[in-house]
Protein backbone atom coordinates (compact mmCIF):
# COMPACT_ATOMS: atom_id res chain seq x y z
CA UNK A 1 0.00 0.00 0.00
CA UNK A 2 3.01 2.30 -0.26
CA UNK A 3 2.62 5.28 -2.53
CA UNK A 4 6.09 5.39 -4.10
CA UNK A 5 6.67 1.98 -5.61
CA UNK A 6 10.29 0.94 -6.18
CA UNK A 7 11.09 -0.12 -9.69
CA UNK A 8 9.73 -3.64 -9.98
CA UNK A 9 12.37 -6.33 -10.29
CA UNK A 10 10.29 -8.21 -12.82
CA UNK A 11 9.62 -5.31 -15.18
CA UNK A 12 8.62 -6.34 -18.65
CA UNK A 13 9.74 -3.96 -21.40
CA UNK A 14 7.53 -5.73 -23.94
CA UNK A 15 4.44 -5.12 -21.81
CA UNK A 16 5.38 -1.53 -21.09
CA UNK A 17 5.76 -0.87 -24.80
CA UNK A 18 2.27 -2.23 -25.51
CA UNK A 19 0.12 0.79 -26.30
CA UNK A 20 -3.26 -0.83 -25.90
CA UNK A 21 -5.10 0.29 -22.77
CA UNK A 22 -4.28 -1.59 -19.57
CA UNK A 23 -7.30 -3.59 -18.40
CA UNK A 24 -5.84 -5.16 -15.31
CA UNK A 25 -2.84 -3.98 -13.37
CA UNK A 26 -1.31 -5.74 -10.40
CA UNK A 27 1.33 -3.83 -8.42
CA UNK A 28 3.50 -4.93 -5.52
CA UNK A 29 1.09 -7.71 -4.68
CA UNK A 30 1.91 -10.02 -1.79
CA UNK A 31 0.03 -12.81 -0.08
CA UNK A 32 0.77 -15.22 2.73
CA UNK A 33 -1.16 -18.09 4.20
CA UNK A 34 0.01 -18.07 7.80
CA UNK A 35 3.79 -18.21 7.74
CA UNK A 36 3.81 -19.45 4.16
CA UNK A 37 4.46 -16.63 1.67
CA UNK A 38 2.81 -17.59 -1.61
CA UNK A 39 3.17 -14.32 -3.53
CA UNK A 40 5.83 -11.65 -3.19
CA UNK A 41 5.96 -8.31 -4.99
CA UNK A 42 4.01 -9.30 -8.08
CA UNK A 43 3.79 -6.68 -10.84
CA UNK A 44 1.80 -7.43 -13.92
CA UNK A 45 -0.10 -5.48 -16.57
CA UNK A 46 -2.70 -7.05 -18.81
CA UNK A 47 -3.58 -5.03 -21.89
CA UNK A 48 -6.83 -5.10 -23.79
CA UNK A 49 -7.22 -8.14 -26.07
CA UNK A 50 -4.12 -9.81 -24.63
CA UNK A 51 -4.01 -13.47 -23.64
CA UNK A 52 -1.58 -13.76 -20.76
CA UNK A 53 -0.68 -17.30 -19.73
CA UNK A 54 0.59 -17.85 -16.21
CA UNK A 55 2.93 -20.83 -16.19
CA UNK A 56 4.97 -22.43 -13.47
CA UNK A 57 5.32 -25.49 -11.29
CA UNK A 58 2.57 -26.49 -8.86
CA UNK A 59 2.64 -24.34 -5.78
CA UNK A 60 4.34 -21.46 -7.56
CA UNK A 61 1.43 -19.14 -6.73
CA UNK A 62 -0.22 -18.87 -10.16
CA UNK A 63 -3.72 -19.74 -9.02
CA UNK A 64 -3.44 -17.58 -5.93
CA UNK A 65 -2.39 -14.65 -8.10
CA UNK A 66 -5.36 -15.23 -10.39
CA UNK A 67 -7.71 -15.42 -7.41
CA UNK A 68 -6.28 -12.17 -6.03
CA UNK A 69 -7.22 -10.47 -9.29
CA UNK A 70 -10.94 -10.64 -8.47
CA UNK A 71 -10.31 -10.57 -4.75
CA UNK A 72 -11.57 -14.14 -4.14
CA UNK A 73 -8.31 -14.23 -2.22
CA UNK A 74 -7.54 -11.03 -0.35
CA UNK A 75 -3.97 -9.90 -0.93
CA UNK A 76 -1.93 -8.80 2.09
CA UNK A 77 -0.30 -5.94 0.23
CA UNK A 78 -0.18 -4.23 -3.12
CA UNK A 79 -2.95 -3.17 -5.43
CA UNK A 80 -5.13 -4.56 -8.18
CA UNK A 81 -6.56 -2.06 -10.66
CA UNK A 82 -9.34 -2.86 -13.09
CA UNK A 83 -9.38 -0.24 -15.86
CA UNK A 84 -7.61 2.07 -13.43
CA UNK A 85 -10.05 1.51 -10.58
CA UNK A 86 -8.78 -0.05 -7.38
CA UNK A 87 -10.39 -3.38 -6.49
CA UNK A 88 -11.18 -4.53 -2.97
CA UNK A 89 -10.28 -1.28 -1.24
CA UNK A 90 -12.33 1.90 -1.11
CA UNK A 91 -11.03 4.87 -3.07
CA UNK A 92 -8.48 6.94 -1.22
CA UNK A 93 -7.98 4.64 1.71
CA UNK A 94 -7.10 1.29 3.05
CA UNK A 95 -10.62 0.38 4.11
CA UNK A 96 -12.00 -2.77 2.55
CA UNK A 97 -14.87 -2.34 0.09
CA UNK A 98 -18.30 -3.43 1.24
CA UNK A 99 -19.30 -6.89 0.02
CA UNK A 100 -21.86 -5.23 -2.22
CA UNK A 101 -19.32 -2.91 -3.90
CA UNK A 102 -16.88 -5.74 -4.32
CA UNK A 103 -19.62 -7.83 -5.90
CA UNK A 104 -20.35 -5.02 -8.35
CA UNK A 105 -16.70 -4.87 -9.43
CA UNK A 106 -16.61 -8.63 -9.84
CA UNK A 107 -19.37 -8.51 -12.44
CA UNK A 108 -16.79 -6.97 -14.77
CA UNK A 109 -14.44 -9.94 -14.37
CA UNK A 110 -15.37 -13.38 -15.69
CA UNK A 111 -13.99 -16.49 -14.06
CA UNK A 112 -13.66 -20.06 -15.23
CA UNK A 113 -12.90 -22.59 -12.51
CA UNK A 114 -10.79 -25.70 -12.51
CA UNK A 115 -13.68 -27.85 -11.28
CA UNK A 116 -16.27 -25.93 -13.33
CA UNK A 117 -18.25 -24.76 -10.28
CA UNK A 118 -21.51 -24.71 -12.17
CA UNK A 119 -24.58 -24.26 -10.04
CA UNK A 120 -25.96 -27.80 -9.88
CA UNK A 121 -29.58 -26.85 -9.21
CA UNK A 122 -29.90 -24.88 -12.46
CA UNK A 123 -30.09 -26.02 -16.04
CA UNK A 124 -27.31 -25.12 -18.43
CA UNK A 125 -29.34 -22.19 -19.75
CA UNK A 126 -30.19 -21.00 -16.23
CA UNK A 127 -26.53 -21.14 -15.25
CA UNK A 128 -25.66 -18.82 -18.10
CA UNK A 129 -28.62 -16.45 -17.48
CA UNK A 130 -28.28 -16.34 -13.71
CA UNK A 131 -25.81 -13.48 -13.21
CA UNK A 132 -27.13 -11.32 -16.08
CA UNK A 133 -30.70 -11.56 -14.76
CA UNK A 134 -30.23 -11.67 -11.00
CA UNK A 135 -27.08 -9.62 -10.52
CA UNK A 136 -26.97 -7.28 -13.49
CA UNK A 137 -30.79 -7.05 -13.60
CA UNK A 138 -30.91 -7.32 -17.36
CA UNK A 139 -34.13 -7.98 -19.16
CA UNK A 140 -34.91 -11.66 -18.87
CA UNK A 141 -36.01 -12.33 -22.44
CA UNK A 142 -32.96 -10.54 -23.77
CA UNK A 143 -30.65 -12.39 -21.37
CA UNK A 144 -32.20 -15.62 -22.54
CA UNK A 145 -31.57 -14.82 -26.19
CA UNK A 146 -27.97 -13.92 -25.43
CA UNK A 147 -27.47 -17.03 -23.34
CA UNK A 148 -28.84 -19.20 -26.14
CA UNK A 149 -26.50 -17.54 -28.61
CA UNK A 150 -23.53 -18.09 -26.30
CA UNK A 151 -24.38 -21.75 -25.82
CA UNK A 152 -24.67 -22.10 -29.56
CA UNK A 153 -21.23 -20.55 -29.86
CA UNK A 154 -19.65 -23.07 -27.46
CA UNK A 155 -21.45 -25.90 -29.23
CA UNK A 156 -24.03 -26.74 -26.56
CA UNK A 157 -27.27 -25.61 -28.17
CA UNK A 158 -28.71 -29.10 -27.65
CA UNK A 159 -27.86 -29.20 -23.93
CA UNK A 160 -29.57 -26.02 -22.80
CA UNK A 161 -32.18 -27.74 -20.65
CA UNK A 162 -29.84 -30.36 -19.21
CA UNK A 163 -28.58 -30.16 -15.64
CA UNK A 164 -24.83 -29.99 -15.05
CA UNK A 165 -24.82 -33.47 -13.48
CA UNK A 166 -25.69 -34.91 -16.89
CA UNK A 167 -22.77 -33.31 -18.75
CA UNK A 168 -19.23 -34.46 -19.48
CA UNK A 169 -16.36 -32.45 -18.04
CA UNK A 170 -15.65 -30.80 -21.36
CA UNK A 171 -19.28 -29.79 -21.74
CA UNK A 172 -19.37 -28.45 -18.19
CA UNK A 173 -16.33 -26.32 -18.81
CA UNK A 174 -17.80 -24.92 -22.01
CA UNK A 175 -20.90 -23.96 -20.02
CA UNK A 176 -18.52 -22.34 -17.53
CA UNK A 177 -17.03 -20.28 -20.32
CA UNK A 178 -20.47 -19.30 -21.67
CA UNK A 179 -21.54 -18.31 -18.15
CA UNK A 180 -18.51 -16.10 -17.91
CA UNK A 181 -19.07 -14.52 -21.32
CA UNK A 182 -22.68 -13.76 -20.43
CA UNK A 183 -21.71 -10.97 -18.05
CA UNK A 184 -19.73 -9.32 -20.88
CA UNK A 185 -16.60 -9.03 -18.76
CA UNK A 186 -13.67 -6.67 -19.32
CA UNK A 187 -11.34 -9.56 -18.62
CA UNK A 188 -11.71 -13.31 -18.14
CA UNK A 189 -9.73 -15.32 -15.62
CA UNK A 190 -9.15 -19.02 -16.29
CA UNK A 191 -7.97 -21.12 -13.35
CA UNK A 192 -6.49 -24.30 -14.84
CA UNK A 193 -9.58 -24.78 -17.00
CA UNK A 194 -8.50 -28.14 -18.43
CA UNK A 195 -6.72 -29.71 -15.45
CA UNK A 196 -9.75 -31.65 -14.27
CA UNK A 197 -10.62 -32.99 -17.72
CA UNK A 198 -9.98 -36.36 -19.28
CA UNK A 199 -7.28 -35.93 -21.94
CA UNK A 200 -9.68 -36.51 -24.83
CA UNK A 201 -11.92 -33.64 -23.63
CA UNK A 202 -9.19 -31.03 -23.30
CA UNK A 203 -9.23 -30.11 -27.00
CA UNK A 204 -12.86 -28.98 -27.16
CA UNK A 205 -12.31 -26.52 -24.30
CA UNK A 206 -9.02 -25.19 -25.62
CA UNK A 207 -10.50 -24.61 -29.05
CA UNK A 208 -13.25 -22.44 -27.54
CA UNK A 209 -10.60 -20.49 -25.64
CA UNK A 210 -8.54 -20.12 -28.80
CA UNK A 211 -11.52 -18.61 -30.60
CA UNK A 212 -12.06 -16.16 -27.74
CA UNK A 213 -8.45 -15.07 -27.85
CA UNK A 214 -8.65 -14.57 -31.60
CA UNK A 215 -11.82 -12.51 -31.22
CA UNK A 216 -10.03 -10.13 -28.90
CA UNK A 217 -11.19 -11.17 -25.42
CA UNK A 218 -8.78 -10.11 -22.68
CA UNK A 219 -7.73 -13.26 -20.89
CA UNK A 220 -5.51 -14.37 -18.04
CA UNK A 221 -5.01 -18.12 -18.12
CA UNK A 222 -3.37 -20.31 -15.51
CA UNK A 223 -2.51 -23.48 -17.39
CA UNK A 224 -0.28 -26.48 -17.72
CA UNK A 225 -1.08 -26.80 -21.41
CA UNK A 226 2.22 -25.72 -22.92
CA UNK A 227 1.06 -26.08 -26.50
CA UNK A 228 -1.89 -23.78 -25.79
CA UNK A 229 0.42 -21.17 -24.26
CA UNK A 230 2.81 -21.46 -27.19
CA UNK A 231 0.08 -21.12 -29.83
CA UNK A 232 -2.34 -18.68 -28.22
CA UNK A 233 -0.63 -16.56 -25.58
CA UNK A 234 0.33 -13.03 -26.48
CA UNK A 235 2.56 -13.10 -23.43
CA UNK A 236 3.81 -15.77 -21.09
CA UNK A 237 4.43 -15.11 -17.41
CA UNK A 238 6.57 -17.72 -15.69
CA UNK A 239 6.25 -17.97 -11.93
CA UNK A 240 8.22 -19.92 -9.39
CA UNK A 241 8.18 -19.80 -5.64
CA UNK A 242 5.69 -16.94 -5.43
CA UNK A 243 7.53 -14.62 -7.80
CA UNK A 244 7.40 -13.72 -11.44
CA UNK A 245 10.68 -15.08 -12.71
CA UNK A 246 10.40 -14.30 -16.36
CA UNK A 247 7.92 -12.81 -18.77
CA UNK A 248 7.94 -12.40 -22.50
CA UNK A 249 6.53 -13.53 -25.81
CA UNK A 250 5.84 -17.25 -26.15
CA UNK A 251 8.22 -17.40 -29.13
CA UNK A 252 11.08 -16.24 -26.94
CA UNK A 253 10.06 -18.06 -23.77
CA UNK A 254 9.65 -21.49 -25.27
CA UNK A 255 12.66 -21.32 -27.57
CA UNK A 256 15.17 -19.39 -25.53
CA UNK A 257 14.11 -18.88 -21.90
CA UNK A 258 16.27 -16.37 -20.08
CA UNK A 259 16.44 -17.98 -16.68
CA UNK A 260 17.74 -21.31 -15.49
CA UNK A 261 14.51 -21.98 -13.57
CA UNK A 262 12.41 -21.54 -16.70
CA UNK A 263 14.76 -23.78 -18.66
CA UNK A 264 14.45 -26.55 -16.06
CA UNK A 265 10.68 -26.17 -15.95
CA UNK A 266 10.40 -26.49 -19.73
CA UNK A 267 12.74 -29.48 -19.77
CA UNK A 268 10.61 -31.28 -17.21
CA UNK A 269 7.56 -30.72 -19.42
CA UNK A 270 9.37 -31.84 -22.54
CA UNK A 271 10.43 -35.01 -20.73
CA UNK A 272 6.80 -35.70 -19.82
CA UNK A 273 5.85 -35.44 -23.46
CA UNK A 274 3.70 -32.31 -23.26
CA UNK B 1 -64.81 -56.77 17.91
CA UNK B 2 -67.24 -54.57 19.84
CA UNK B 3 -64.42 -52.17 20.67
CA UNK B 4 -63.77 -51.37 17.03
CA UNK B 5 -67.50 -50.92 16.37
CA UNK B 6 -67.59 -48.28 19.12
CA UNK B 7 -64.58 -46.49 17.66
CA UNK B 8 -66.17 -46.62 14.21
CA UNK B 9 -69.37 -45.18 15.62
CA UNK B 10 -67.40 -42.27 17.10
CA UNK B 11 -65.00 -41.96 14.20
CA UNK B 12 -65.89 -38.27 13.92
CA UNK B 13 -63.97 -37.62 17.13
CA UNK B 14 -60.90 -39.47 15.89
CA UNK B 15 -61.06 -37.75 12.52
CA UNK B 16 -61.35 -34.32 14.15
CA UNK B 17 -58.24 -35.12 16.13
CA UNK B 18 -56.53 -36.37 12.99
CA UNK B 19 -57.39 -33.18 11.17
CA UNK B 20 -55.94 -31.11 14.02
CA UNK B 21 -52.79 -33.20 13.96
CA UNK B 22 -52.40 -32.63 10.22
CA UNK B 23 -52.83 -28.88 10.61
CA UNK B 24 -50.42 -28.73 13.54
CA UNK B 25 -47.85 -30.82 11.69
CA UNK B 26 -48.16 -28.71 8.53
CA UNK B 27 -47.73 -25.45 10.45
CA UNK B 28 -44.85 -26.84 12.48
CA UNK B 29 -43.16 -28.26 9.39
CA UNK B 30 -43.32 -25.00 7.45
CA UNK B 31 -42.46 -22.89 10.48
CA UNK B 32 -39.52 -24.99 11.65
CA UNK B 33 -38.08 -25.34 8.16
CA UNK B 34 -38.33 -21.59 7.57
CA UNK B 35 -36.89 -20.70 10.98
CA UNK B 36 -34.25 -23.40 10.70
CA UNK B 37 -33.24 -22.07 7.29
CA UNK B 38 -32.85 -18.54 8.65
CA UNK B 39 -30.90 -19.89 11.62
CA UNK B 40 -28.28 -21.41 9.34
CA UNK B 41 -27.14 -17.91 8.39
CA UNK B 42 -25.91 -17.00 11.91
CA UNK B 43 -24.77 -20.62 12.40
CA UNK B 44 -22.42 -20.26 9.41
CA UNK B 45 -21.46 -16.68 10.24
CA UNK B 46 -17.81 -15.64 10.17
CA UNK B 47 -18.49 -13.60 13.30
CA UNK B 48 -17.73 -15.91 16.20
CA UNK B 49 -20.11 -14.27 18.65
CA UNK B 50 -23.04 -14.50 16.24
CA UNK B 51 -22.25 -18.13 15.46
CA UNK B 52 -21.89 -18.91 19.17
CA UNK B 53 -25.36 -17.54 19.94
CA UNK B 54 -26.96 -19.56 17.15
CA UNK B 55 -25.07 -22.70 18.17
CA UNK B 56 -26.19 -22.11 21.75
CA UNK B 57 -29.82 -22.04 20.64
CA UNK B 58 -29.49 -25.18 18.55
CA UNK B 59 -27.72 -27.07 21.34
CA UNK B 60 -30.33 -25.96 23.87
CA UNK B 61 -33.16 -27.30 21.69
CA UNK B 62 -31.37 -30.56 21.07
CA UNK B 63 -30.72 -31.17 24.76
CA UNK B 64 -34.13 -30.33 26.24
CA UNK B 65 -36.75 -33.09 26.37
CA UNK B 66 -39.65 -31.93 24.21
CA UNK B 67 -42.20 -32.62 26.92
CA UNK B 68 -40.38 -30.33 29.32
CA UNK B 69 -40.08 -27.68 26.63
CA UNK B 70 -43.85 -27.72 26.09
CA UNK B 71 -44.38 -27.30 29.84
CA UNK B 72 -41.96 -24.40 29.81
CA UNK B 73 -43.76 -22.61 26.98
CA UNK B 74 -47.30 -23.24 28.19
CA UNK B 75 -46.97 -23.08 31.96
CA UNK B 76 -43.66 -21.28 32.39
CA UNK B 77 -43.91 -18.31 30.06
CA UNK B 78 -47.19 -16.97 31.49
CA UNK B 79 -45.35 -16.26 34.76
CA UNK B 80 -43.18 -13.91 32.68
CA UNK B 81 -46.29 -12.31 31.24
CA UNK B 82 -46.29 -14.18 27.91
CA UNK B 83 -49.64 -15.89 27.57
CA UNK B 84 -50.65 -18.41 24.91
CA UNK B 85 -53.72 -20.48 24.31
CA UNK B 86 -52.86 -24.18 24.24
CA UNK B 87 -52.97 -24.42 20.43
CA UNK B 88 -50.56 -21.54 19.83
CA UNK B 89 -48.32 -22.73 22.64
CA UNK B 90 -48.19 -26.20 21.13
CA UNK B 91 -47.43 -25.06 17.59
CA UNK B 92 -44.87 -22.52 18.84
CA UNK B 93 -43.14 -25.19 20.90
CA UNK B 94 -43.01 -27.55 17.90
CA UNK B 95 -41.60 -24.83 15.64
CA UNK B 96 -38.96 -23.54 18.08
CA UNK B 97 -37.87 -27.03 19.05
CA UNK B 98 -37.65 -28.55 15.58
CA UNK B 99 -36.09 -25.42 14.05
CA UNK B 100 -33.00 -26.28 16.07
CA UNK B 101 -32.80 -29.69 14.42
CA UNK B 102 -33.60 -28.32 10.97
CA UNK B 103 -30.91 -25.65 11.34
CA UNK B 104 -28.35 -28.21 12.39
CA UNK B 105 -29.00 -30.57 9.49
CA UNK B 106 -29.07 -27.71 6.98
CA UNK B 107 -25.83 -26.38 8.42
CA UNK B 108 -24.19 -29.76 7.86
CA UNK B 109 -25.47 -29.84 4.29
CA UNK B 110 -24.21 -26.28 3.69
CA UNK B 111 -20.78 -27.22 5.05
CA UNK B 112 -20.61 -30.10 2.60
CA UNK B 113 -21.39 -27.99 -0.45
CA UNK B 114 -18.44 -27.83 -2.83
CA UNK B 115 -16.54 -24.65 -1.96
CA UNK B 116 -16.22 -23.65 -5.61
CA UNK B 117 -20.00 -23.52 -6.14
CA UNK B 118 -20.28 -20.73 -3.59
CA UNK B 119 -17.08 -19.10 -4.81
CA UNK B 120 -18.56 -18.95 -8.28
CA UNK B 121 -21.47 -17.07 -6.74
CA UNK B 122 -19.05 -14.52 -5.29
CA UNK B 123 -17.08 -14.34 -8.53
CA UNK B 124 -20.21 -13.53 -10.54
CA UNK B 125 -21.26 -10.72 -8.28
CA UNK B 126 -23.63 -12.33 -5.78
CA UNK B 127 -23.43 -11.22 -2.17
CA UNK B 128 -25.50 -11.22 0.98
CA UNK B 129 -29.10 -12.38 0.80
CA UNK B 130 -29.01 -12.90 -2.99
CA UNK B 131 -26.05 -15.25 -2.64
CA UNK B 132 -27.83 -17.21 0.08
CA UNK B 133 -31.20 -17.32 -1.60
CA UNK B 134 -30.12 -18.15 -5.18
CA UNK B 135 -26.77 -19.94 -4.93
CA UNK B 136 -26.49 -21.54 -1.48
CA UNK B 137 -29.98 -22.43 -0.28
CA UNK B 138 -31.33 -24.53 -3.20
CA UNK B 139 -28.47 -27.05 -3.27
CA UNK B 140 -28.48 -27.12 0.54
CA UNK B 141 -32.18 -28.05 0.56
CA UNK B 142 -31.77 -30.60 -2.22
CA UNK B 143 -28.90 -32.28 -0.44
CA UNK B 144 -30.68 -32.27 2.91
CA UNK B 145 -33.99 -33.60 1.60
CA UNK B 146 -33.83 -37.11 3.12
CA UNK B 147 -32.85 -35.67 6.50
CA UNK B 148 -35.63 -33.08 6.30
CA UNK B 149 -38.02 -35.99 5.66
CA UNK B 150 -36.82 -37.70 8.84
CA UNK B 151 -37.33 -34.54 10.82
CA UNK B 152 -40.88 -34.14 9.49
CA UNK B 153 -41.67 -37.60 10.84
CA UNK B 154 -40.17 -36.54 14.16
CA UNK B 155 -42.55 -33.57 14.14
CA UNK B 156 -45.50 -35.91 13.62
CA UNK B 157 -44.48 -37.91 16.65
CA UNK B 158 -43.66 -34.86 18.77
CA UNK B 159 -47.12 -33.48 18.04
CA UNK B 160 -48.63 -36.28 20.14
CA UNK B 161 -47.03 -34.75 23.24
CA UNK B 162 -49.33 -31.77 22.89
CA UNK B 163 -52.05 -33.89 24.50
CA UNK B 164 -50.53 -32.92 27.86
CA UNK B 165 -51.58 -29.31 27.32
CA UNK B 166 -54.99 -30.48 26.09
CA UNK B 167 -54.59 -29.67 22.43
CA UNK B 168 -57.35 -31.67 20.75
CA UNK B 169 -55.05 -33.55 18.41
CA UNK B 170 -55.17 -37.22 17.48
CA UNK B 171 -53.60 -38.71 20.60
CA UNK B 172 -55.74 -36.49 22.80
CA UNK B 173 -58.95 -37.50 21.03
CA UNK B 174 -58.04 -41.19 21.11
CA UNK B 175 -57.41 -40.89 24.83
CA UNK B 176 -60.70 -39.21 25.54
CA UNK B 177 -62.53 -41.77 23.38
CA UNK B 178 -61.06 -44.64 25.34
CA UNK B 179 -61.74 -43.07 28.75
CA UNK B 180 -65.33 -42.34 27.80
CA UNK B 181 -66.17 -45.74 26.30
CA UNK B 182 -63.44 -47.97 27.80
CA UNK B 183 -62.10 -49.03 24.39
CA UNK B 184 -58.33 -48.57 24.91
CA UNK B 185 -57.06 -51.05 22.33
CA UNK B 186 -59.30 -50.05 19.44
CA UNK B 187 -59.01 -46.29 19.93
CA UNK B 188 -55.23 -46.30 20.37
CA UNK B 189 -54.87 -48.73 17.50
CA UNK B 190 -56.90 -46.42 15.25
CA UNK B 191 -54.66 -43.52 16.22
CA UNK B 192 -51.52 -45.54 15.55
CA UNK B 193 -52.78 -46.46 12.08
CA UNK B 194 -53.48 -42.82 11.26
CA UNK B 195 -50.00 -41.75 12.44
CA UNK B 196 -48.58 -44.52 10.33
CA UNK B 197 -50.53 -43.38 7.26
CA UNK B 198 -49.28 -39.83 7.82
CA UNK B 199 -45.70 -40.98 7.92
CA UNK B 200 -46.11 -43.09 4.79
CA UNK B 201 -47.49 -40.08 2.94
CA UNK B 202 -44.55 -37.96 4.13
CA UNK B 203 -42.04 -40.62 3.18
CA UNK B 204 -43.41 -41.13 -0.30
CA UNK B 205 -43.66 -37.38 -0.89
CA UNK B 206 -40.03 -36.97 0.16
CA UNK B 207 -39.11 -39.91 -2.03
CA UNK B 208 -40.82 -38.28 -4.98
CA UNK B 209 -39.15 -34.93 -4.28
CA UNK B 210 -35.86 -36.75 -3.96
CA UNK B 211 -36.11 -37.97 -7.52
CA UNK B 212 -36.67 -34.37 -8.60
CA UNK B 213 -33.66 -33.30 -6.54
CA UNK B 214 -31.39 -36.10 -7.71
CA UNK B 215 -30.54 -34.56 -11.06
CA UNK B 216 -30.10 -31.13 -9.48
CA UNK B 217 -27.35 -32.17 -7.06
Amino acid sequence: MTQAMPKPVNADPAADADERPVVLEVSGLSKSFGSNTVLRDINLKVHKAETVCLLGPSGSGKSTLLRCMNWLEEPDGGTVLLAGQRIGVRPGGNVRMTDRDLAAVRTRIGMVFQHFALWPHMTVLQNVMEAPVHVLKRNKAEARREAEALLQRVGLADKMDAFPAKLSGGQKQRVGIARSLAIKPDVMLFDEPTSALDPELVGEVLSVMKDLAREGMTMVVVTHEMSFARDVASRVVFMDNGQIVETGSPERFFVAPETERARQFLMRYAARGH
Amino acid sequence: MGEFAIVWEHRGMIMDGFESTLIIVALAAIGSLALGTLLTIPLMSRHRVVAAFATGYVDAMRCVPFLLFVYLIYFGLPTLGVRFDNWSAGVTALILYNAGYMAELLRASWKNLPKETIEAGHAFGFSGWGLFRRIILPPVLFAALPLIGNQLIQIVKDSAFLTIIAVAELTHEATSLQTTYFVPFASFFAAVVLYWVTCIVIESTVGFANRYAEVRR
